[in-house]
């Protein structure tokens, strides 16, 4: 009996002595860089979430089936372990400690929203460990001075603040007033902060600042302000809630104004969901498949759009786009460190300057993607069929603006 | 503080008339809430979330090309054999239990309906469209979508029927009985148990017609089942149990509240003036209280 106790007592230390020896040896196996990624697959999130992950493994498959990554004269392949965090950032941070110090995950790949990167930033800076992320634009996440935090898309501040600068451009130069209605999340307020300041440098005025509370899905006492205030430009934030909720009561209560600027359109399939009812919408958009960036992987948007919905049977929304860009970024900066060394892939990241399908890339000291512009499409209907087209920067605009939006009883 | 509902004084005709048919809706989801309350003693924080389930059951008909207002008819046929169920699975273990227990129960249920919900129809924010139009007033200063004016319509219609079925049906009778006194009832022949269940299965039904026009009139989410509940629960504590008249009044009267408290304080007080609201009325009703046991003593 004795023995016997000894013995699994021996077996069970050693078992635990190889398992550990193995797992700190887990950053690269073989001829695989494993990554780690805390990501919604159930919970609020769980729609983005789901792209973001297809937009990760669809770049995992296209770098691997095209020569993979050459680190030192060898060639390496990507793959990724993924938890499900539940879309709850208590979780997220543990499933990042848990990749970090138990599966010895050494390089992260960004959960989704902002709200879970915040959570999960912490714990890879504790550790070193470079994250590359491609949902997480909330302002804050680029103020605290993280090191080992890239994020590939534009921070939440410059969301909406083009549409102001467009609408004083049609207004001939001159400042126009604004109507603004936010969310209180830390997203939404990013992107009001963002607003305000082209109201200031504009020289306009905002004549509605409304924040909407999370449970609110009824906007009518905000809408019914706009409509006794007559503002140039209503500017809309609350995640896909807030886009269809906005574009439903504009349409019941009939309310016109000149401009119309929103985020969240795409998340929302807001020409699918409201039809003719969305037209004119001005949507912020990380991406579109038809802006000319280039890349060796992916080719262009076009392509990239025509590959993804082969594959998963859906067109991909930005989320997916920007987090398929987040694995280039890995591969180049992994190939110019030459090295697995996290603190040399750490500087090699910092140093990036790319193009993809998606957009240049480029870090700023926050370590927010500072060199990619966001764009504006605008929701423009032909009889039943709406679509979004790309109206601002002019430099990609695939049609022209119309401006202002045509009245109601006009339609 | 905005001043611009008294700079543009027809504003307020808006604010009210927004407040009230809102207001009528909550009122119908209250209604539910303090039936069973007041028949089972149950505090149901699923509420919400069968309301929730209700608006799918009018998303899902919407989708198919069955125009949603259809909803109010389908969807509470279907919630109310959802609200049997639930009873016979879970509530009535704790139907005699200590309040406590109940409300941990229906925490569970509507913990459990979200994920369900979530797993099953997924996470986007979805909505019916009626295409009903828009009714204007003085001159197009107001506007009232008819979604709302129907949703409000539908809800006292169900309401009116409710209270007519609990004054001449047997079933009805039953029910007011067993809320006034379960075991003399029983001792008289009333099957509680069955009281019970129709009980939950009728509230369920209601909640079936609020998520329809929920879904009608706004957006429905898994997880937005919550503010129905709260909701529901305020006004019923603003009212008082068995109170119908009250329930209506105190529904209404909290919509036009929250619309000015909207415009006057600004939207990001809304929900928090409302709250404010509650526990003023919650201290002068124990202020109340306490006076009264003072003359007893």
């Amino acid at each position: 009996m004795k023995i016997r106790n000894i013995i699994i007592t021996f077996v069970s230390a050693l078992a635990l002595l190889l398992s550990t020896s193995v797992t700190s040896f887990a950053k690269v196996v073989g001829d695989k860089i494993i990554l780690g990624s805390a990501i919604s697959l159930t919970g609020k999130y769980s729609s983005n979430g789901v792209h973001t992950q297809n937009g990760y493994n669809m770049a995992v498959d296209r770098i691997n089936s095209m020569g993979g990554i050459k680190v030192g004269g060898k060639t390496y392949k990507f793959e990724i372990i993924y938890y499900d965090d539940e879309s709850n950032p208590k979780r997220a941070a543990q499933l990042a400690e848990r990749l970090i110090s138990q599966d010895g995950v050494e390089y992260m790949l960004g959960p989704y929203s902002s709200g879970l990167t915040k959570a999960i930033a912490p714990v890879t800076e504790k550790y070193g460990v470079p994250m590359v992320e491609a949902n997480g634009a909330s302002r804050s996440l680029f103020t605290k001075g993280y090191k080992y935090l890239f994020a590939v898309l534009a921070p939440a501040n410059l969301y909406l603040d083009v549409a102001i600068d467009l609408a004083v451009e049609k207004n001939g130069g001159k400042p126009v007033t604004v109507a603004m209605a936010f969310e209180q999340d830390a997203f939404s307020q990013d992107v009001r902060l963002g607003v305000l300041e082209a109201i200031e440098r504009t020289g306009s005025k905002k004549v509605i600042d409304d924040k909407l509370p999370k449970e609110l899905n009824d906007m009518a006492a905000t809408l019914a302000k706009v409509k006794a205030v007559k503002p140039d430009v209503l500017v809309v934030s609350g995640h896909t809630k807030g886009a269809l909720t906005a574009v439903r009561q504009i349409a019941e209560m009939k309310v016109d104004v000149p401009m119309l600027a929103m985020t969240h359109c795409d998340a929302a399939k807001l020409s699918k969901q409201h039809g003719k009812n969305s037209q004119y919408a001005l949507c912020a958009s990380q991406w579109h498949k038809t802006l000319t960036y280039k890349d060796n992987f992916f080719k262009d948007g076009m392509t990239y759009d025509a590959d993804f919905s082969k594959e998963f049977g859906y067109a991909p929304p930005y989320q997916a786009a920007e987090s398929s860009a987040a694995l280039l970024v890995f591969k180049d900066a992994f190939e110019r460190a030459n090295s697995f060394d996290k603190v040399k892939v750490r500087d090699a990241l910092a140093a990036t300057d790319m193009q993809t399908f998606y957009g240049n890339i480029k870090f700023a000291k926050g370590g927010q993607n500072t060199d990619k512009p966001m764009v504006l499409f605008q929701v423009m209907c032909d009889g039943d069929k709406c679509e979004n087209k790309v109206v601002a920067p002019t430099k990609w605009a695939s049609a022209e603006l119309i401006h202002p939006i045509p009245s109601w009883s006009k339609r | 503080m905005d001043l611009l509902i008294f700079k543009v004084p027809i504003l307020m005709v808006q604010a009210s008339l927004d407040g009230i048919l809102l207001g009528i809706l909550f009122a119908l989801i209250a209604y539910g809430m303090a039936l069973q309350w007041g028949v089972m003693n149950i505090i149901n924080i699923a509420q919400g979330d069968l309301v929730i389930l209700g608006g799918y059951i009018t998303y899902f008909m919407y989708l198919s090309g069955i125009h949603p207002a259809l909803g109010v008819i389908v969807a509470p046929a279907i919630m109310y054999f959802v609200g049997v169920g639930l009873y016979k699975l879970v509530i009535n273990k704790v139907v005699d239990r200590d309040l406590f227990i109940s409300i941990l129960a229906t925490f569970g249920i509507s913990i459990l309906f979200m994920q369900l919900m979530n797993f099953a129809f997924g996470a986007d924010v979805v909505l019916a469209n009626s295409e009903f139009g828009t009714t204007m007033l003085f001159n197009n200063s107001v506007t009232l979508p008819n979604s709302k004016l129907f949703s409000a319509l539908i809800s006292i219609i169900f309401a009116i029927g409710l209270v007519i079925y609990m004054k001449k049906s047997k079933l009805g009778r039953a029910i007011r009985a067993t809320a006034q006194n379960a075991r003399a009832a029983k001792i008289l022949g009333v099957d509680t148990e069955k009281v019970y269940a129709a009980t939950f299965g009728i509230n369920a039904a209601l909640c079936g017609v609020a998520g329809s026009l929920v879904a009608i009139t706004f957006t429905i989410h898994p997880y937005m089942g919550l503010p129905y509940t709260i909701r529901s629960f305020m006004i019923v504590i603003i009212a008082g149990l068995g109170n119908l008249p009250g329930v209506a009044v105190s529904g209404m009267g909290l919509g036009v509240f929250e619309e000015f408290a909207d415009y006057i304080l600004g939207t990001e007080f809304r929900i928090g003036s409302v709250f404010l609201l509650l526990v003023l009325i919650l201290v002068y009703r124990r202020f109340k209280l306490s006076k009264k046991r003072e003359y007893l003593k």
